[in-house]
């Protein structure tokens, strides 16, 4: 086993296992702080992977942004963090049943690609990411279409959620 | 890197894409700018702004006979694109005609925006030719149709039904987004056309591909709710507001079968056969527990629902045939089905307000209420049940006659079976609309100048549809062209 595989080994325990944390626990700050931990496993893979940005980005957005936001909103909106109701209902054995097959299918599937097996390759130390990132972003060659729906798609779900979220007549 | 000269073309294609942002950005503006009582005027400007765009795209952006990839591949201006936008275009020009009604002040901007938005994500899921592309319109269109739905934030009802569409289409859309990854991983691109060559070389168990096409299936499943996905649907429309849900029944659902038909076609021609056969047994499941569901509704908006999913069976069988008339069929299928059924919702969205039940049973003595809207329904579910002289009828003939063609004189069997069973409820609701009474027959039901055009529209477009039905069908050809070339 290669040092690579064991680290990921141990960051699949970690992502998996807070993950896991998050939809058991009854605090709901708790379940916030599991889910900072499983997000920044997921960091690790991408650095794992090479895309330094991308863990970047996952740090900056997911932790730094997402979550903090998400704690904030649990105190400011919630008088008692903690669910006290049932957190199953009578279907979960076949929720259980579903979710293996899939799991097992899954993997059948992946485990008869020959990529399965491949090692990663290694990237030439002259190759630069990033900058090749930014000009796909803006080359109309390439992802400059799906970068400016993007900020449609952003914008309108801004003011979808203000419409939501704002009653207008306490306003 | 990314070199290539920049063909004009490029911004010619997506001129009426551009035209939405602008033209939404002018509604935001004039929401601002306008008084609160002046705002009723946000609807006619964006049913005319939309007309523009409509005349705007006939005019500059058509298709050469020849497709040719976009936009660094992202997109592929064809036919079948170009023919589908046009067809989203005007039902959301129809939707917002319909939906001026639905507020007595304020929050006109935002509802009429957003309505742009999903259009627009709707265009380029028309004419997507790459996963990221695909995956951002499909978003693009979803997002802002669940707050659609749940717009009337003070009704328990709609509130549920854009949760409900929320937590749905989140779920499918993940699924969808997880074998779109299997994909571009045994693919090694994103651009469709370029993971079908990847497919066709070999190399690659049909495990591996038809495993990732299920999970594909699940998101365009629920895009056109088709039997297993279908359970959004009646509950969503019920909820909704009555021009939404007729939006979502009829533009959503197209823009769901513009995807499925280019997806299928264009990157799984390599195991045609297998996915042949899936989308058959769906196809049977969506029609027949469609409209057997359908029989015992009693509300007139779950009526349509299961209506519509029955009527995304047909629409499939067409995609089944997998052959040039099999796709003309279901693009001719989908344009009339359009429109009968914006005229059916239109219809029900009047009746809703102004009698201000949704219940079959408050049809009664509509004829004699206001015989005019009692003829617009007869019409409209005359042509949805498949009867000459209307629309449905030609298109259902076109879908089955594709079936046969291609040797499954089963499906068309089935097919004409559904369609049958389908007149009944048809009937059902004519039943009230012209031989009951009622207690409230002098009541009359005022039609508004916004329901009045969009009404007569749709009623002389449905009868045109089956009377003179060459011109649309050398149009649907011509989109079933671009994708077998």
């Amino acid at each position: 086993m290669t040092p690579l595989q064991i680290i990921f080994l141990i960051t699949s325990v970690g992502i998996l296992g807070s993950a896991l944390m998050v939809v058991t626990t009854r605090n709901l700050v708790h379940a916030a702080l599991w889910l900072v931990v499983s997000l920044f496993g997921v960091a690790v893979l991408y650095v794992m992977l090479s895309a330094a940005f991308l863990a970047v980005a996952q740090v900056v957005i997911y932790i730094g942004a997402i979550a903090i936001l998400m704690i904030f909103a649990i105190m400011l909106t919630r008088r008692v963090a903690k669910d006290s109701g049932p957190q199953t209902n009578p279907n979960w054995t076949w929720a259980v049943v579903v979710a293996a097959a899939l799991f097992g299918g899954l993997t059948w599937l992946l485990s008869s690609w020959n990529g399965f097996s491949t090692p990663i390759p290694e990237l030439s130390s002259r190759a630069d990411p990033l900058s090749q990132l930014g000009q796909a972003l803006v080359s109309p060659n390439a992802y400059v279409l799906p970068f400016e729906v993007a900020s449609v798609l952003l914008l309108s779900a801004l003011i979808g959620a203000i419409m939501v979220a704002w009653d207008r007549r306490s306003g | 890197m990314f070199t290539g000269g920049f063909d004009p073309v490029n911004i010619l294609a997506i001129l009426p894409e551009i035209s939405l942002i602008v033209l939404g950005l002018l509604i935001l503006g004039l929401d601002l700018a306008l008084p609160e009582e002046r705002r009723g005027i946000l609807g006619w400007v964006t049913a005319g702004g939309l007309v523009l765009i409509i005349g705007l795209a006939l005019a500059i952006s058509r298709p050469g006979s020849e497709p040719i990839l976009l936009w660094g591949g992202m997109l592929r201006h064809d036919w079948l694109g170009f023919a589908f936008k046009i067809v989203f275009l005007f039902a959301a020009a129809i939707t917002a005609l319909f939906s001026m009604d639905l507020f007595d002040s304020g929050r006109r901007g935002e509802y009429f925006l957003l309505l742009l938005a999903a259009t627009l994500g709707m265009n380029l899921m028309a004419s997507a030719a790459d996963l990221i592309m695909l995956y951002l319109a499909i978003e693009t269109t979803s997002i802002p149709l669940y707050i659609l739905a749940g717009f009337l934030t003070k009704d328990d009802k709609s509130t549920e039904s854009g949760f409900k569409y929320f937590l749905f289409g989140a779920f499918t859309s993940a699924v969808m987004l997880y074998g779109f990854s299997l994909l571009y991983g045994f693919g090694g691109t994103t651009n469709l056309y370029g993971l079908s060559q990847a497919f066709l070389e070999g190399g690659l168990s049909i495990g591996a591909i038809l495993g990732s096409l299920l999970l594909i299936l699940v998101g365009f499943g629920f895009k056109v709710s088709a039997v297993p996905f279908h359970f959004w649907a009646p509950d969503v429309y019920e909820g909704s507001p009555t021009p939404i849900a007729g939006f979502l029944s009829t533009a959503s659902k197209a823009a769901g079968f513009a995807v499925l038909a280019r997806v299928m076609l264009a990157v799984f021609p390599s195991i045609a056969v297998e996915w042949g056969a899936i989308v058959a047994a769906l196809a049977t499941a969506t029609m027949t527990i469609g409209n057997i569901i359908a029989l015992a509704q009693k509300n007139i908006k779950r009526l349509l629902a299961y209506s519509s999913i029955a009527h995304a069976g047909y629409a499939l069988i067409g995609i089944v045939a997998i052959s040039y008339l099999g796709v003309a069929s279901t693009v001719f299928y989908l344009i009339a089905y359009v429109i009968t059924n914006l005229l059916a919702f239109g219809i029900v969205a009047l009746f809703g307000r102004v009698a201000g039940s949704d219940d079959i049973a408050a049809y009664a003595g509509m004829s004699r209420r206001s015989p005019w809207l009692a003829l617009g329904m007869m019409v409209a579910l005359l042509s949805l049940s498949g009867m000459p002289p209307f629309g449905g009828f030609v298109v259902k003939f076109a879908v089955f006659a594709a079936a046969i063609q291609a040797g499954m004189v089963w499906l068309a069997f089935i097919g004409v079976i559904n369609s049958i069973v389908a007149l009944y409820y048809y009937l059902t609701i004519l039943k009230y609309v012209y031989l009951y009474r009622s207690e409230d027959e002098d009541k009359p039901l005022p039609v508004s100048r916004p329901y009045a055009i969009g009404l007569t529209v749709l009623s002389l477009l449905v009868i045109l549809i089956g009377t003179v039905f060459a011109p649309w069908f050398s149009v649907a050809s011509s989109a079933a062209a671009a994708i077998f070339r």
